[in-house]
């Protein structure tokens, strides 16, 4: 469905992305994981279109995505919860989700996608006129990934969904996660919390200091000798 | 109570309507695009002469020399982003108060060597309402609720729509926005369109009650920047009460003194003000 092939990118005079290769098909949930400052974030700015690509190819199911800026993006059906969730702070819960619907083949069904998000995040349809920066943290991030969703999406993209929540709501969060998929969806997930994101996805990527280092299953990555010493402490 | 006092009052109230909208429209400005149009009481004037020669030169019908003038205006706030506030958008703040506050020289010098100095009005006279002793101008009884419609049609276009809510939405993070396909750009120029409407409605609603001239903009620009101030740069509900406020004090110590003591007190009360809450009066 999406792939990138050796992928570079950076801001200014420093590069954040070395020749990065990736795919995810259809159905699947992959992960991508690693260290503080490793390049995931700004691997899902570029996937977005709110990063440039410098060098590579990025294509979406086969058609070239690189270079599109980011209200184009989203027009292809790639929908993106940005890291700390990012939320409009001063508009109302709904508000937040009918921007998300902003594109004009969400639009049309803006009722109908907006009865889905409410049904699959019940709480959200209760704080509907609240404002988002109200919310709890966890609330926050229901409405983060509805905001994506309003778009109707077919790949979601989700950087560090559990940053900066507490231990019992990053839980949580990851049941959103499998909650999710269980809708179809496909999803590409960055985190550093190495333990919980394996136990989600089907495959995952190592990616540190910009290069993609190891690839494999979950269950190949969880035995790794490398990943367990150094990401699940083990 | 004094009925002529009370007649002040209204005539505040009244008054305060069209720079209420006024303000709506700098406030929608600076909110969304971050830019203070100082010359935005001059496009109110270039409104004014539209309507002006649409219907007294060409004798159209007022009612689509009025539509014409505010699709005009739009227009022209077009313009001022495109030509003036795009290319300089990533500069510092002061070049761009210093780029507007050349368009109002130009605007008002243009103005001058097109139709000279001359006060020119469109020779309706409106009836005078009377209520008991009390009278009230029909023009601006009009200007008022034809304001008070715009405002209402204005809070639900950003409440209710979706480009509307990205209006809203975009101050507030302007980094993710294009996240929820939303172009940037795009909002920008609905935005000045919207700013620039909103002066072109004022213009028809002023050139009921004031002769135009190319100076006209001096008499009420300035009282807008103070509201706006007042009433917390951005703030649209602020902006709001803030003309309401301004306008009741104009009008009130116009009665019991004389006009020009009026704006000077009401400068006095904007200054003293800006000591005590200097982000406007409602900061949150």
């Amino acid at each position: 469905m999406l792939s990138l092939a050796a992928v570079s990118a950076g801001y200014g005079s420093f590069q954040a992305l070395f020749d990065v290769s990736l795919d995810v098909s259809q159905g699947e949930a992959v992960g991508v994981i690693g260290p503080n400052g490793a390049g995931k974030t700004t691997l899902m700015r570029v996937i977005s279109g709110l990063v440039p690509l410098r060098g590579g190819a990025m294509t979406l199911e086969g058609r070239s995505v690189g270079g599109l800026p980011a209200h184009r993006v989203i027009e292809l059906g790639i929908a993106h919860v940005p890291e700390h969730r990012r939320l409009f702070p001063r508009l109302s819960v709904e508000d937040n989700l009918r921007i998300g619907a902003f594109i004009p083949q969400a639009r049309a069904r803006f009722a109908e996608q907006l009865d889905r998000v409410y049904a699959l995040f019940p709480r959200l349809k209760d704080r509907r006129d609240q404002f988002a920066g109200t919310l709890s943290g966890g609330e926050q991030q229901m409405c983060a990934i509805g905001r994506a969703l309003m778009s109707r999406p077919k790949l979601l993209l989700m950087d560090e969904p559990s940053a900066g929540l507490a231990p019992l709501v990053v839980e949580q969060v990851f049941d959103l996660v499998r909650r999710i998929r269980g809708e179809g969806l496909t999803v590409l997930i960055v985190e550093q919390n190495v333990q919980q994101v394996l136990d989600v996805v089907d495959r995952a990527y190592l990616l540190e200091v910009g290069s993609i280092k190891l690839a494999g299953t979950s269950s190949d990555l969880k035995g790794h000798e490398f990943i367990r010493k150094a990401y699940l402490g083990l | 109570m004094d009925i002529y006092l009370l007649e002040a009052i209204i005539n505040g109230i009244l008054l305060g309507g069209v720079l209420a909208l006024l303000a709506l429209g700098l406030n929608l400005i600076f909110g969304v695009i971050d830019v203070v149009w100082i010359a935005y009481a001059d496009l109110v004037m270039c409104g004014m002469y539209m309507v002006y020669w649409l219907y007294a030169g060409f004798g159209w019908p007022l009612l689509l020399a009025c539509a014409v003038a505010i699709a005009g205006v739009a227009v022209l706030g077009v313009l001022v982003h495109v030509l003036i506030i795009a290319p300089i958008l990533g500069s510092a703040p002061i070049n761009q108060l210093l780029a507007t506050g050349g368009l109002l020289f130009f605007l008002q010098s243009f103005a001058t060597l097109l139709f000279g100095t001359d006060f020119r009005n469109l020779g309706i006279r409106l009836p005078i309402i009377e209520l008991g002793e009390i009278y009230i101008s029909t023009a601006r009884l009009l200007a008022f609720a034809i304001a008070l419609v715009g405002a209402i049609a204005l809070y639900f276009f950003l409440k209710r729509t979706f480009i509307g809510t990205a209006i809203r939405a975009i101050a507030q993070d302007r980094d993710i926005i294009g996240l929820m396909g939303v172009d940037q750009r795009r909002i920008y120029l609905v935005t000045s369109a919207i700013g620039g409407a909103l002066a072109g409605l004022a213009s028809c609603l002023l050139l009921l009650q004031y002769d135009v001239h190319p100076f006209i903009g001096n008499t009420f620009g300035p009282l807008l920047f103070m509201i706006c101030v007042l009433g917390g740069l951005g703030d649209m509900i602020g902006g709001f009460v803030a003309a309401f406020i301004i306008s009741q004090i104009i009008s009130i110590v116009g009665y019991y003194t004389n006009t020009e003591l009026a704006y000077v007190l009401a400068f006095a009360f904007f200054i003293a003000l800006m000591f005590v809450r200097p982000r406007g009066i409602f900061v949150r």
